[in-house]
């Protein structure tokens, strides 16, 4: 299982990463991603559209079930991962490089935990 | 096995009738088509065979135990066929003037009749065909009787994690929002959670009980009256209804309003295409509200009548009526104390099975259950890689079929088994073993147990490769 040192993670197993004008990309850990199995839809929000912390933004679909996929910060949806709509498998084959969206003007973030920190909470699972 | 279309052979046909005598009338220009349609041209005997062919292939509740939780998958007695394949109902017409079908009039009100008092409804509409369907006319009558006094605000639907998919899809095809409750440890609903959540915005609850674990909301008189203050109403989804069914009703409990399946706990056929019916009842006050026209009687006769104020029709004509009749023999077949012990049977084989299982498998209701159990395979899983799905394919290889899987959402690894009153102890006791050893083979060798079904028609789709590129005609 891969905790990249350089994110953040909510408890609810998103993963956040900031970028360097402030916004921040929003992904699913790959311990979410496993749980899941093999995904085969992503439901993706709109451009413009605003998100607030521990809200469902996303929702993606495995072959047993629609998991709701909840937004760590507040703000607005800047960009979206398009190419998920075509290969929601990136998310299970890479789930750092597969972000979902992109979040900015963020006025607020949820309790978030280091690399190190979600891997202990993940066992805990 | 080859489609009809492949098996199609030109210019062959089963016409065995004389010709047609009656003068052919050509459409006016433009009507008629420009190529014939592209059917297969086969004889009846290759056509029956196809057709019989396809059926050994199929399982359903006459070949065997279908334990298939929250579908309550129970024999469909054979009275309930001759009832409704009476030529008096089978050949009319929906059309018909309404003093020539008095008799069908008379069935249908009479199911509404005995439904409601079951269910401790005032009124049933017969018309929805499935019980998603009911959800829809349940959720419909909700908004309707909010916009109608003007309380527009109310937009949005209460589900626990719990819940059936359908109500929070049906909570969405209405246009309202939905509110998902997280269950407490216990898999019951959280009653502070609740009433954090319900307030001004709140069009309504919707709730199974016993819920989908299988376990008996006893907090329900509680649950019905915080929504009711904060001034919103109760739909009961009657997927589960075959635990209590002559017992207690969910109108005594406080809902508003209620649908059934009646392919479920009234044994209409189930599974193959129905067709279903998900008759919808609902407390006075909501009557006005109801879909398409309602029967009703005035003296000796019946007659339709539509209310101004119906939010409209959810199918062309009357519901699937030859299945009410179904029902309506079921009900009348078992009468007012055979209804009762349809349910009781139903919780005590559950609890039988449950107890026999609870030997090797971890089951998530402590104590006893209602009309079905829910089996987490969770620890299995993790520890020797034995997940619900390889125990549930290695039931299919044993000529029974598998337990609802995945479901509940909030048990994970879940297998929930539902009985139904229709199975015999012996049956019971033979699962019971082949279950038991059917665990201890896949725990002593898991590698084996992921090549389970071996002896079906099909080993083990690729459901993912069929999510993701489904190829849904044929070419």
């Amino acid at each position: 299982m891969n905790f990249p040192e350089n994110l953040k993670y909510s408890k609810d197993h998103e993963w956040v990463q900031y970028t360097e004008s402030g916004s921040a990309l929003v992904g699913i850990s790959d311990f979410a991603q496993s749980q899941l199995g093999a995904l085969v839809f992503v439901n993706l929000p709109e451009v413009g559209e605003t998100v607030e912390v521990g809200e469902r933004f996303c929702d993606v679909e495995s072959v047993k079930a629609v998991s709701d996929v909840y937004s760590p910060v507040t703000g607005t949806v800047k960009a979206v991962n398009e190419d998920l709509q075509d290969s929601p498998e990136t998310i299970n084959s890479d789930p750092y490089g597969a972000w979902i969206a992109e979040i900015e003007d963020i006025t607020a973030t949820d309790e978030l935990m280091s690399a190190s920190e979600y891997e202990a909470f993940c066992k805990e699972v | 096995m080859k489609l009809l279309f492949e098996k199609s052979i030109q210019g062959r046909s089963g016409k065995y009738l004389s010709e047609c005598d009656v003068p052919m009338l050509d459409l006016p220009s433009g009507l008629e088509r420009e190529t014939p349609p592209g059917l297969p041209e086969l004889a009846e005997t290759d056509v029956s065979r196809h057709y019989s062919a396809l059926e050994s292939r199929t399982f359903g509740i006459n070949d065997g135990f279908y334990p298939l939780g929250s579908c309550t998958m129970k024999y469909n007695p054979k009275i309930n066929e001759k009832v409704s394949s009476l030529p008096g109902f089978t050949g009319l017409h929906p059309l018909q003037p309404v003093d020539s079908v008095q008799g069908m009039l008379e069935a249908l009100y009479l199911a509404d009749t005995y439904l409601a008092q079951i269910t401790g409804m005032d009124k049933m509409t017969l018309q929805p065909a499935a019980g998603a369907h009911g959800e829809f006319a349940g959720l419909l009558l909700f908004k309707k009787y909010h916009e109608e006094r003007g309380d527009t605000a109310r937009t949005k639907v209460i589900v626990p994690d719990s819940a059936h998919g359908t109500n929070p899809a049906t909570a969405s095809m209405c246009g309202m929002s939905v509110v998902k409750l997280p269950s407490g440890g216990d898999g019951c609903i959280d009653m502070e959670k609740l009433r954090a959540v319900v307030g001004p915005d709140t069009a309504g609850i919707m709730l199974t009980n016993p819920n989908t674990l299988g376990i008996f909301e006893s907090n329900i008189l509680e649950i019905t009256k915080i929504v009711h203050e904060a001034g919103g109403l109760c739909y009961y989804d009657g997927a589960n209804l075959n635990a209590i069914a002559g017992v207690m009703r969910p109108g005594d409990m406080g809902f508003d309003c209620i649908h059934l399946n009646l392919h479920k706990t009234f044994s209409t056929p189930h599974g193959g295409g129905g067709p279903g019916s998900g008759a919808v009842g609902c407390k006075d006050f909501l009557i006005k509200y109801l879909p398409g026209p309602q029967i009703n009687k005035a003296g000796e006769t019946y007659r339709f009548e539509a209310s101004p104020q119906s939010f409209g029709n959810l199918l062309a004509f009357y519901g699937n009526a030859l299945t009410v009749l179904r029902a309506l023999a079921f009900i009348m077949a078992y009468g007012k104390d055979g209804l009762p012990r349809m349910s009781q049977h139903a919780v005590l084989n559950a609890n039988y099975l449950k107890h026999r299982l609870s030997e090797r498998f971890r089951i998530f209701n402590r104590g006893l259950c209602m009309h079905e159990f829910v089996i987490s395979m969770e620890r299995e899983a993790k520890e020797h890689g034995v997940a619900a799905i390889d125990m549930a394919k290695s039931f299919l290889d044993n000529g029974m079929m598998a337990p609802t899987m995945y479901f509940p959402l909030i048990v994970k690894e879940a297998l929930m088994v539902e009985p139904t009153e229709t199975e015999g102890k012996e049956t019971l006791d033979n699962v019971a073993d082949i279950y038991i050893r059917l665990y201890d083979e896949a725990m002593a060798n898991p590698e084996a147990a992921k090549l389970f079904p071996r002896n079906t028609v099909i080993g083990r789709p690729d459901e993912v490769e069929a999510a993701r590129n489904p190829r849904v005609r044929y070419k």
